[in-house]
């Protein structure tokens, strides 16, 4: 599998991540705190497109592509006739949070010292890119004489080991499609 | 690149979301909050699927895209019935299955 992202240690890299991520937390921690419902889609808009940069970062250009078409393009649609549909005022909104929201800030806190914590006993200081080596091929995987491109290998796995699971993807789609047209459906 | 950028990140993201699904009243910012948590967790599987070396993490992510879209279909095809019976999508209303 050969990556188009990956050679060692990279500074640009990492600055990338580090703009990105920053992006990332602003708008989640908008998406979570703001008085205006469509302040938040458009918030959580620039989460999705940041997770997208973070995985064209990572090495997953068809992820990527993935998550912008299907988040960015669908489900964003979705959330913002949800929005127009469901509430008639514009602008700020009262009665957002809980009465007790503040409830969620201590298991919020705990839950990422926890975590936190787990992640850097296991992956203090392991590199991301243990199993690439220097021509930017990652692993074992591939046709021995010629190496796969990601998409390929995708594809390969989707197809082979993984049918069985892509089928029920497929039945779950569909019966979520016709699940929704019965739910919203005026009669 | 250090395997615990992602993980942290993806950590951050998950709290924030959790915190969002506890705070939030209205139907449609919880489900945009659980959005944020598949979101998160997608970030982990690329992330691991780039230590291991295996595709199999960019496929799982792309289940967990997939079941997202059908969850948020039908997450909002409720918020619409429900809102169309009772004028409101606020979640702590919904209280018919209060013991």
């Amino acid at each position: 599998m050969i990556l188009l992202a990956a050679d060692g240690v990279n500074v640009a890299q990492n600055i990338g991540f580090g703009i990105i991520a920053v992006f990332m937390i602003v708008a989640a921690l908008n998406v979570v705190t703001t008085k205006n419902v469509v302040h938040a889609a458009l918030s959580l808009a620039l989460v999705l497109a940041g997770m997208a940069a973070q995985y064209i970062l990572a090495a997953a250009e068809f992820v990527a592509v993935s998550q912008v078409m299907v988040y960015i393009g669908a489900v964003m649609v979705l959330f913002l006739f949800g929005i127009m549909l469901t509430r008639a005022q514009i602008g700020k909104e009262v009665g957002l949070n809980n009465p007790t929201w503040y409830a969620g800030i201590p298991v919020a806190v705990i839950l990422f010292g926890l975590l936190g914590w787990v992640v850097l006993d296991a992956y203090d200081d392991s590199s991301l890119f243990a199993n690439v080596n220097d021509d930017g091929i990652i692993g074992e995987l591939g046709v021995e004489g010629q190496q796969e491109t990601v998409t390929q290998a995708i594809s390969d796995g989707v197809l082979s080991i993984y049918l069985v699971p892509f089928f029920g993807m497929t039945f779950v789609l569909l019966a979520a499609a016709i699940g929704a047209i019965v739910l919203a459906r005026k009669d | 690149m250090l395997a615990a950028n992602f993980l942290l990140l993806a950590a951050l993201l998950f709290c924030i979301g959790v915190y969002g699904v506890i705070a939030r009243r209205n139907a449609v910012m919880v489900l945009m909050s659980i959005e944020l948590i598949l979101n998160s967790v997608n970030l982990n599987l690329i992330a691991f699927a780039l230590m291991q070396g295996s595709i199999d993490g960019h496929i799982f992510a792309l289940f967990v895209i997939a079941i997202a879209a059908a969850e948020v279909g039908v997450g909002l095809a409720m918020v619409l019935l429900i809102y169309r019976n009772r004028k409101s999508i606020s979640l702590d209303e919904l209280s018919e299955l209060k013991g």
